[in-house]
């Protein structure tokens, strides 16, 4: 894409160059024109969005900085609480709501002197891979309307894609970030679990959500992750202490640098060919700029999906719990309690959140909850082990993001264990609470975006921005621009 | 609601524990997360929660009982600050986003049934 990057709007609207009033309305310029086709949002907040500008115009007038983001348009899945705007989940049990408070992300974007265009459509409460688990209907993929975004983040993806906005925050739980921003051909990165605060993201799976954001490139990646991270009193599994800087290495190269390609997600069963080929190739154009390439064995990561689908679901059984027309959002009135539980839950969530609602309720249930619940938890110390033992001799690990090019909207939805294979590459950085990033890199047969995958330890944000800041420069030539398709 | 179930009894050589689940074991699940089902969904949700337990059968057949479970992904100690006071949540904004509400309360129907 020509637009130029956020770091680059930010540095014009700071030095007065261009104010955030004039940007901002190039932006909603797009939105007008290319939203009723891909529907990346579910509530464009463009009153605000112009207040938010204003403002920032107000303090360059004034000589005062107003941040790394100046002017910068954001858009926010519709999973992070803002205050007074309805934050819906795009869920039906939560139309209409509005939460008392802002996610502390969105406190640090605000600070840092971002615009907020939107929220965006998602996978009701992020459960999906392809976004049309939505109670507002899916989102299109902008590079091509008749295939999905991925998902669930798939309208924040969109939205940076379609160049509403160049900044946009989703969510991870098992892909949701990278796999999305691998469809729509942009940058996407899952932080280590911890260093983004969870306070103001509506739970799904507590002990493998993050916040990550996406971007049109890797360095306005790592810049906004810069922004949000950091440790946060409010949340009280976010890691003490300061924060790596994430876009520290970007020029660095990978002269020396130690990359392992994952054997068991590289040709797995399942890996399109045209994907596996685009990854032999980015191994190949790191190797010869100077990295040490080798394949590397992680056994335990062919169950890292069976875990996961355990695992998650049992968690979401527990988080989802709250949704009973008690406080907030939906209320089916019975003549007690438990009947209106029932009638609120029944008509208020979607056919995915039933199912993983039901999948967790059954793994933690008696009789079955060592069998399966239990069992996953000690895979996932395996694969967490199996990754120690990898990073022994590698830096960073590689692998394909999504095992194909973005699918055809309806392929899947019948067929929920097919769906679930979409996250394959992803959960295990999820399992073991590791930081991942996708960034593009080519196309497949069928002319859409391949992401690559570069995995990382916890903590190893700056050396996984810096592989993947190589990988973008030394990517074969972008797709098509987008707006010229179908 | 008796649900009969034949439970895996952690055995590496009993391969395919669970690849199924009935309508019944879906039903009384449902229940237990409050949720109604149609004839329809019972019959769908029974097919496709079977498709996903067959593949997670590869898990339920490691033989792998000496590993300890991992819970969340670093050890975290349980967070204190100091007890001091600081402002909460506006009542009155919380209490606007409830479906009812009586005065300073979230207002529900009856919780109990009639007495004897």
């Amino acid at each position: 894409m020509s637009s130029p990057s956020a770091a680059e709007l930010a540095a014009r609207v700071r030095r007065g160059e261009v104010t955030a009033t004039s940007v901002l309305e190039e932006h909603l310029a797009r939105v007008a024109a290319r939203e009723p086709e891909v529907h990346a949002f579910c509530l464009v907040t463009e009153d605000l969005a112009r207040a938010q500008a204003a403002e920032v115009d107000r303090r360059v007038a004034a000589g005062v900085d107003p941040g790394p983001l100046a002017g910068v348009p954001v858009a926010l899945k519709d999973l992070l609480c803002t205050k007074g705007i309805p934050t819906t989940c795009c869920s039906r049990i939560l139309a209409g709501w509005r939460p008392p408070y802002d996610a502390t992300v969105v406190r640090r974007l605000a600070a840092a002197g971002a615009v907020m265009v939107g929220k965006t459509n998602m996978d009701e409460f992020a459960m999906g891979s392809s976004t049309e688990h939505s109670a507002f209907g899916p989102t299109r993929n902008p590079r091509d309307l008749s295939r999905v975004p991925g998902g669930s983040s798939g309208g924040s993806a969109a939205a940076v894609a379609a160049g509403f906005a160049p900044l946009a925050l989703g969510s991870d739980t098992g892909g949701s970030v990278r796999q999305p921003a691998a469809l729509c051909g942009v940058v996407g990165a899952k932080p280590t679990y911890g260093l983004v605060s969870r306070f103001g993201l509506v739970a799904f799976a507590s002990s493998l959500d993050q916040v990550g954001p996406f971007a049109a490139n890797v360095a306005d990646a790592a810049l906004a992750l810069d922004v949000i991270s950091g440790h946060d009193e409010a949340d009280s599994t976010s890691l003490p202490g300061e924060p790596p800087k994430a876009s520290a290495k970007l020029g660095l190269g990978v002269e020396g640098v130690r990359v392992g390609v994952i054997a068991e997600l590289a040709e797995a069963e399942g890996i399109a060919p045209d994907v596996a080929r685009r990854l032999r190739e980015a191994a190949d154009a790191l190797a010869s700029a100077g990295a040490k390439v080798e394949e590397i064995s992680v056994p335990a990561l062919r169950y890292a999906l069976s875990a996961y689908y355990l695992i998650a679901p049992a968690e979401a059984s527990s988080n989802l719990a709250r949704y009973d027309g008690v406080r907030y959002g939906l209320r089916e009135q019975r003549a007690d309690m438990t009947e209106t539980y029932i009638a609120t839950r029944s008509a208020g969530f979607g056919p995915e959140v039933k199912r993983r609602v039901m999948l967790g309720t059954y793994a933690l249930s008696a009789g079955y909850y060592d069998a399966y619940y239990g069992k996953a938890q000690k895979v996932r110390t395996l694969i967490i082990r199996g990754f120690e033992e990898a990073y022994r001799s590698c830096d960073v690990l590689l692998s394909p993001t999504s095992p194909t090019t973005a699918f055809a909207l309806g392929a899947k939805t019948a067929d929920p264990l097919s769906m679930y294979m979409s996250d394959i590459c992803t959960i295990p950085s999820n399992l073991a609470g590791h930081p991942a990033v996708s960034v593009p890199f080519g196309t497949g047969d069928d002319g859409l975006p391949v992401g690559a995958q570069v995995l990382a330890p916890a903590l190893g944000e700056a050396e996984m921005f810096q592989v993947a800041a190589a990988l973008e420069r030394l990517a074969p030539a972008p797709a098509p621009a987008t707006g010229a398709e179908r | 609601m008796p649900v009969t179930v034949a439970l895996y009894d952690g055995r590496v050589d009993q391969p395919n524990p669970r690849t199924s689940i009935s309508p019944a074991e879906v039903a009384h699940v449902a229940r237990l997360a409050r949720l109604a089902l149609s004839e329809e969904e019972l019959s769908m949700y029974t097919t496709q929660l079977a498709a996903v337990l067959g593949h997670a059968a590869d898990i339920a057949a490691l033989d792998i009982e000496g590993t300890p479970p991992t819970a969340h992904p670093f050890p975290l100690a349980d967070v204190f600050r100091e007890d001091e006071p600081r402002p909460g949540l506006d009542r009155d904004e919380v209490l606007s986003q409830a479906p009812d509400v009586e005065g300073p309360y979230f207002r529900i129907p009856r919780i109990m049934g009639d007495a004897p």
